[in-house]
């Protein structure tokens, strides 16, 4: 099973000190936080893409490229990239670059994005939002397989005698989540390609992810590409740490109140009971993430958000220590001792290529 | 005996509130009416004072706790809707466009809504007809043509006839109505927001 941290790239002021980092300081932590990711023994940094303020991260690959640099086995990925609003020639050329300059190590997470002036500005309308998804990702799918593609669509100009360049690697294409948080059609769609679906689960209940999860098993097995428990599935995951947990909460209480996406609303008990946000001991941590097994069974990837709502870049690498330090080690015996052996790992390249190889 | 079930909404804040004394009437008469027609109606009152905090952590995160997502369910479910709420400000309370503004697309599309509300005096009788009929309307809600107002007033001196007919009349008319369009519907069938509603491959041949 992977594990991993995901941002969202907000800027936001820390509400304790009333500070706010500037593009370049939150840009260059972004960098240091990764890079310490991969030092504590996480497998996976995905990064998200935004168009709009507060958030800085607009170009993902680039970011990702200048990590793959510093860093040696840690996975890059995003959350999620915008399958609507980019063009999808651009994000096959964008992905298959990143992947020859990281030797592969390299997936991404597809997502619609629901912010609705950053349609228009790219020239789509939020109303088609689920057939742009569609039509996209059914080229980028095409132009990561086909050397040559001729193409026509509703969304963007038609393709003759296309050849996306570079290659993917190895000729093997990035493999691909398509993040959702509450969209049938979207696990439908990773259920019928076989790719990987990725369960916000942050902002619902459990039972709400629980649901989501199963339709995408179900379906993906209706399409042959496995039994139901074979499916790729991936979780979010929110938690802050204190060896005690009392002070995890006093310390992480201001941030919550202020958080840019439900402060000022749930009292940090409702949220922490409604969701799966986890806010106490390392061992509570490993607890609760343990049990959402329970209702979705095994899984292949785990990430947590852990630099968002202001909290500073120490607080973030203190938080990165206990993740890998205390909680992960023990997450990865206790769930390979849970997961029965016809549940596959999730695809990476080597894994990709030795298949493609082996076929 | 044919079943349905009828939710009613009371967004009334003082305990206890007129709003839920005219919710009540309204819910009884419901009753009655549809008995004659052979439907035995199940009644659920819903108080959104009850639900105000919930109300707005929805509207701030996203998603309903489980207290209102009971409620949103059940108002769903229902086969026919009785919104009460009292007249604030020269319309409905905040809290009552609230709950409405928190209710999942096409809750209320197509099912039968009795409007009705309170207020101090009558001259707020006709914000009945311009706030919540045309929130009903654009939700495609089916809205009764009889509109109920209790004035406090009513409450004590039911009995003078006028144009619109007493309160007590009202409340008959329009229980009357909603049990005709609950008598010439087939039962709710509740949509579950996790089926699909195509399969993949034709939503692909739409490209």
């Amino acid at each position: 099973m992977q594990f991993g941290i995901f941002s969202v790239s907000d800027i936001t002021t820390d509400p304790t000190t009333g500070q706010t980092p500037t593009e370049g300081e939150r840009i260059k932590n972004i960098v240091t936080i990764a890079k310490h990711a991969e030092e504590v023994g996480l497998d996976v940094f995905a990064l998200g893409e935004h168009h709009n303020e507060p958030f800085f991260s607009s170009s993902p690959t680039t970011t990702l490229a200048f990590i793959a640099a510093q860093t040696e086995k840690l996975l890059l990925s995003t959350a999620t990239t915008l399958i609507t609003t980019n063009d999808p020639v651009k994000i096959a050329e964008d992905y298959a670059m990143l992947q020859h300059l990281a030797d592969g190590r390299v997936d991404l997470m597809l997502g619609r994005g629901n912010t609705g002036p950053v349609y228009p500005w790219f020239g789509k309308d939020i109303r088609a939002g689920i057939p742009l998804a569609i039509e996209n990702y059914a080229l980028l799918h095409r132009l990561w397989r086909e050397q040559v593609v001729d193409w026509q669509g509703k969304f963007r100009t038609p393709l003759q005698s296309f050849t996306s360049t570079p290659r993917p690697l190895d000729e093997v294409p990035p493999f691909v989540w398509h993040g959702s948080i509450r969209s049938p059609e979207i696990a439908e769609q990773a259920a019928y390609y076989g790719d990987g679906f990725f369960a916000n689960h942050i902002f619902w209940p459990a039972s709400h992810t629980q649901r989501m999860v199963a339709l995408y098993r179900e379906r993906f097995a209706h399409y042959g590409h496995g039994d139901p428990d074979q499916a790729i599935v991936g979780l979010g995951g929110q938690v802050f740490m204190r060896r005690n947990s009392q002070d995890a909460v006093t310390e992480f209480r201001p941030y919550f109140d202020n958080a840019p996406v439900y402060g000022h609303g749930p009292s940090l008990e409702d949220f922490t009971r409604e969701t799966p946000l986890t806010v106490g001991s390392p061992q509570q941590v490993i607890d609760r993430t343990l049990g959402f097994r329970d209702y979705v069974g095994d899984y292949q990837r785990q990430l947590f958000l852990l630099d968002h709502a202001g909290l500073p870049l120490k607080t973030v690498l203190e938080q990165l220590d206990l993740l890998g330090g205390e909680v992960v080690p023990v997450l990865r015996k206790e769930f390979a001792a849970r997961k029965p052996a016809h549940v596959p790992d999730a695809p990476t390249h080597a894994s990709l290529l030795e298949k493609k190889v082996t076929a | 005996m044919n079943q349905r079930t009828v939710v009613v909404i009371s967004a009334g804040l003082s305990q206890p509130s007129s709003t839920r004394l005219l919710a009540d009437q309204l819910s009884a008469a419901a009753t009655k009416a549809a008995a004659e027609k052979g439907i035995e109606l199940k009644v659920r009152t819903i108080e959104l004072r009850d639900l105000a905090h919930d109300i707005a952590n929805n509207l701030l995160t996203g998603f309903p706790p489980a207290a209102l997502k009971e409620a949103t369910d059940a108002v769903a479910a229902a086969d026919a809707l009785i919104a009460v709420t009292p007249i604030f400000t020269a319309s409905y309370s905040g809290l009552f466009k609230s709950f409405i503004d928190v209710l999942e697309k096409d809750t209320l599309a197509g099912k039968p809504v009795l409007i009705a509300a309170t207020a101090g005096t009558a001259r707020h009788s006709l914000a009945l007809e311009h706030a919540l009929r045309p929130l009903f309307a654009y939700l495609h809600a089916v809205v009764l043509p009889t509109a109920v107002f209790a004035a406090t007033d009513d409450f004590g001196t039911d009995t003078a006839g006028s144009a619109g007919g007493t309160l007590r009349s009202r409340i008959t008319r329009a229980a009357e109505e909603m049990a005709r369009e609950l008598e010439r519907r087939d039962p709710v069938a509740v949509l579950d927001p996790f089926a699909l509603t195509t399969n993949f491959e034709d939503l692909l041949k739409t490209m």
